[in-house]
């Protein structure tokens, strides 16, 4: 019976427009209720009241058919929301990953990206998780969304029904960039996504660093021009003189590789002054990556 | 006022100018009179009031446009975050209980004072002492908040912003909400005058009854949450964090239990007013007495089972997201119940559109928005859609602005005269009411449609297709501005300047219209003795007698 729904926004819509419609139904009735009286009976036409005390039956009446609307109302809500908590057997799952303030996506044969590439009328699961505080991922055009809890994993599932690309967005508060925390999911024809998804598998071409530090959602708060950001900027930070605090005491030291190395592994162990202290240990980041990005900040004068 | 001049007439005996007792500045913050303290209340939420406007105002500017406008991300998380605390710690959650119930509460029932008048001077004293230790959150430490007012876990454990004393500051104002709900619990209980059974009670008192007791009963919870708050900021107990055994649910679930009741704190003392406004102005019995009172009880009661509808997509398990679905609709019932018995005691009644009640019938239309885009939330498919998006900021703008702000404007007007003993003039409170009424619609309409269109909420910054809502949304808060201006002023010289009251300028049939305007320190000569119910327009024959004073 909740077999595969042929167009969950398209329901949602229909259990919205049918609330706005009663809604819009006592709104008028009462307020039209109010003027009409309001006026028929002002007191300069009708400079006495009748007195009138209550009416069993209306009471009756009145709580008796809202309570059947809210019921209808209540039950196609539920629907909806049983539709889209029953993943369809073969749905195709994806990893999701927030952090303040990206999202990455990783695929069953292991590819990464920052987008959400998705085959056309095929269901996709997202199997959602974060690092750090609460995000909820959001997608207005497929009328879903899920919290993204850390410690826990939540899901979701759609099934696109045309190509193109929609927003992403992060719909639970999570800090300054909050706002900025979006990205797209992009649907693709079946054949152009088993072209894009093989291509990026493990032996897919290198990323570049910037892109690398981008997935890993180190350039929300590091800037590689100069300019100032959550976290300091990495132009020209390899070699100075880093005023840090360390287990609450305040030291120097020269940003080496050793520095940077512990910097980023272990962003807890000493903080550099002045700074917010939020910068989350970056989540599977491999060893030749690191290094790669320590070589990058190196060479960035 | 100088002290050399002898107080006008009206005043002279009043409790404005007791004459004895203590003078100046201390006879005001030291004061156990429950009118005295109503002022003292009235003042300071106002003041908070015209700096969480300012707040409001100025997000709004920042929205104008996509990108910068005036201020930086940061900014602008520390003020939604500041508009929030304060629209909601320190001005709805006590607005009408503070300045009302304490004024008309005791007049009402024929009291002298509420049960524990010193108790009553400590509560105003929580009040100030948590507004202070909130602004003080502003300056110091890591600088203003940026959580949101529902410091969720485990962003707010995180930020290095100053979340501790702002959490502090909550803390200290529930114990000012606490103490008021126990206050007026018992003076209901024990003071009122002889003949008051409880079916006589006005509904405005039934209303407070029921709100004291969620006040009593679920603020210790948040008191509770927001300690552990504290001491996981402190102590890093790790209640709240997944990485030391911890979970974030938890804190949403006991943030809610009490704040989901809160919304009922807010709302159900406006509705208490709506219930007195409507019998005097249509010059007869309220339709529906007991239905309207026992409305009451049940919403202060279902209101404790739905804080789950904050959580729709919180993550928790699918069983409770319908069960909490199938009660949040339930609790919509005797809201539903309340809005047909008042538009039924129009019916056949004797109106005078005075501004009062103009008001409640701004009220209602705006409550109505609010209750109904309320039942959109609560089926659970729409509610994924539109949760955290800017349809929620408008729904609860239109409950707690248009419901509870309005609803404390209309007191304001009704009781005007009888606590300040001056009348005001009509036409500038006419002209006040459209202009509030077009600017608020301006300014939280558009919110609606952009939440359906998938603009979330607490966003800084947004993506051109939002643009136009965002600025009929930002032009509607000008004029809305405008309208709150034209009222205060009118009512601020009115105060000062107005002719003098009658007792009952209104002809109302509740005991504070049958002492003087403004009352004198001990409230009644005699105590009033109770015959029948209240809202017997009939049974006093004054149906048809012309109202003094007008
Ligand atoms: C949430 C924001 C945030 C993210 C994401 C983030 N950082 Fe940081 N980072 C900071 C902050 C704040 C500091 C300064 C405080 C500290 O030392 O922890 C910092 C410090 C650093 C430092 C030391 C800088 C100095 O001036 O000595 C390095 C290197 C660094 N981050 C690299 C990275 C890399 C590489 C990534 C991505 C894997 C990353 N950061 C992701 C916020 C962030
Ligand atoms: C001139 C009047 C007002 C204006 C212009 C205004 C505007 C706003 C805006 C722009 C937001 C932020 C929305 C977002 O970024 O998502 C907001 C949030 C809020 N407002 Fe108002 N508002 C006004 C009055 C009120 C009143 C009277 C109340 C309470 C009765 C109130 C309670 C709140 C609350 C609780 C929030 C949520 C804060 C948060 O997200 O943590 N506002 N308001
Ligand atoms: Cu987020």
């Amino acid at each position: 019976m909740y077999g595969p729904v042929t167009s969950y926004p398209a329901s949602v819509d229909a259990t919205f427009y049918f609330i706005v419609a009663v809604s819009l139904f006592f709104l008028l009735l009462v307020t039209t209720l109010m003027i009409v009286f309001a006026v028929r009976y002002r007191r300069s036409r009708r400079p006495r009241a009748e007195q009138i005390e209550g009416h069993t039956l209306l009471e009756i009446a009145w709580t008796i058919i809202p309570l059947l609307l809210v019921l209808a109302m209540f039950h196609f809500g539920f629907e909806g929301f049983r539709a889209l908590r029953s993943v369809p057997e073969g749905a195709m799952t994806v990893k999701v990953t927030g952090r303040m303030w990206d999202w990455s996506f990783r695929y069953e044969n292991g590819r990464e990206a920052a987008k959400l590439y998705v085959p056309v009328d095929r269901a996709i699961k997202l199997s959602m998780t974060s690092v750090d505080v609460l995000h909820s991922f959001y997608i207005p055009a497929f009328r879903v969304k899920e919290d993204v809890v850390p410690g826990r994993e939540t899901y979701l599932w759609f099934r696109p029904q045309t190509t193109g690309p929609a927003d992403i967005y992060c719909a639970e508060y999570c800090g300054q960039r909050h706002a900025y925390m979006m990205s797209e999911v992009v649907v693709l024809e079946a054949e152009e996504f088993e072209a894009w998804l093989a291509a990026g598998g493990e032996e897919g071409e290198k990323e570049g660093v910037p892109a690398l530090l981008a997935r890993h959602a180190c350039l929300d708060c590091h800037s590689l021009d100069g300019s100032p950001g959550v976290g300091p900027t990495l132009r020209g930070l390899y070699g100075r003189q880093r005023a840090l605090i360390v287990a609450g005491r305040e030291e120097t030291r020269v940003a080496d590789e050793a520095y940077l190395r512990r910097a980023i592994l272990e962003p807890d162990a000493e903080y550099v002054r002045d700074h917010e202290r939020n910068m989350p240990a970056p989540v599977g980041l491999s060893e030749e990556d690191l290094e790669r990005i320590i070589a990058y900040i190196r060479a960035l004068e | 006022m100088a002290r050399t001049a002898a107080p006008p007439a009206p005043l002279a005996c009043s409790y404005l100018h007791p004459g004895g007792g203590r003078g100046g500045l201390l006879g005001w913050v030291l004061t156990t009179d429950h009118k005295r303290i109503a002022l003292l209340y009235l003042y300071s939420i106002l003041g908070f009031v015209a700096v969480g406007v300012a707040l409001g105002l100025l997000m709004r500017l920042e929205l104008i446009a996509p990108g910068r406008t005036i201020v930086g991300a940061s900014t602008y998380n520390a003020l939604f975050t500041l508009h929030g605390v304060i629209m909601i710690f320190l001005f709805i959650i006590p607005g009408i209980p503070a300045i009302f119930g304490n004024f008309i509460l005791p007049l009402q029932i024929g009291a002298r004072d509420v049960a524990f008048p010193r108790l009553n001077l400590l509560s105003w004293h929580c009040y100030i002492a948590g507004a202070i230790l909130a602004v003080t959150a502003l300056f110091t430490g890591g600088g203003p908040p940026d959580t949101g007012w529902t410091f969720y876990a485990p962003y707010s454990i995180r930020t290095t912003t100053n979340v501790t004393l702002a959490v502090f500051a909550a803390f200290v104002l529930g114990f000012s909400s606490i103490l008021t709900g126990l206050n007026f619990i018992v003076t209901i209980h024990r003071l009122r005058a002889r003949g008051m059974g409880w079916f006589r009670l006005p509904l405005f008192v039934w209303s407070l009854y029921s709100t004291a007791w969620i006040q009593l009963l679920a603020t210790p919870i948040l008191a509770i949450t927001l300690l552990l708050v504290m001491m996981e900021r402190l102590f890093g107990l790790g209640l709240f964090d997944p990485a030391r055994g911890g979970d974030p649910l938890l804190y949403q679930h006991l943030f809610w239990i009490y704040s989901h009741p809160a919304v009922y704190i807010m709302i159900l003392p406006a509705m208490g007013v709506v219930s007195e406004i409507l019998p005097t102005f249509a010059r007869r019995t309220i339709f529906g007495y007991k239905a309207i009172a026992f409305s009451s009880m049940a919403i202060a009661l279902f209101g404790y089972l739905v804080w789950g509808h904050h959580m729709f997509t919180s993550g928790m398990s699918d069983t409770s997201r319908w069960i909490f679905s199938l009660l949040t609709f339930l609790v919509a019932i005797p809201s539903a119940v309340k809005v047909f018995n008042w538009t039924a005691t129009l019916y056949k009644g004797s109106i005078d559109a005075s501004p009062p009640l103009l008001f409640v019938f701004a009220f209602v239309f705006l409550f109505m928005i609010g209750g109904l885009t309320g039942l959109m939330q609560g089926a659970l498919s729409v509610n994924v859609h539109v949760h955290d998006t800017a349809f929620v900021v408008g729904h609860f703008h239109y409950v707690m602005f248009g419901g509870a702000g309005f609803g404390l404007m209309a007191a304001l007007l009704y009781w005007f005269p009888k606590i300040f003993g001056r009348l005001y003039p009509r036409r500038p409170v006419y002209i006040a009411l459209g202009v509030l009424f077009a600017g608020f619609n301006l300014l939280y309409f558009p919110m609606l449609v952009l939440g359906w269109m998938g603009q979330p909420r607490r966003y800084y910054d947004y993506l051109p297709q939002f643009q136009t809502g965002h600025l009929i949304s930002t032009i509607g808060s000008w004029v809305l501005l405008v309208g709150l201006l034209i009222l205060t002023v009118t009512l601020m010289r009115a105060a000062r300047r107005g002719p003098w009251a009658p007792p009952d300028p209104w002809g109302g049939t509740t005991l504070e219209w049958r002492t003087a305007s403004p009352p004198p320190v001990e409230n009644f000569a005699v105590e009033p003795a109770v015959t029948g119910r209240p809202y017997d327009y009939g049974a006093l024959g004054r149906g048809a007698a012309a109202p003094e004073g007008r």
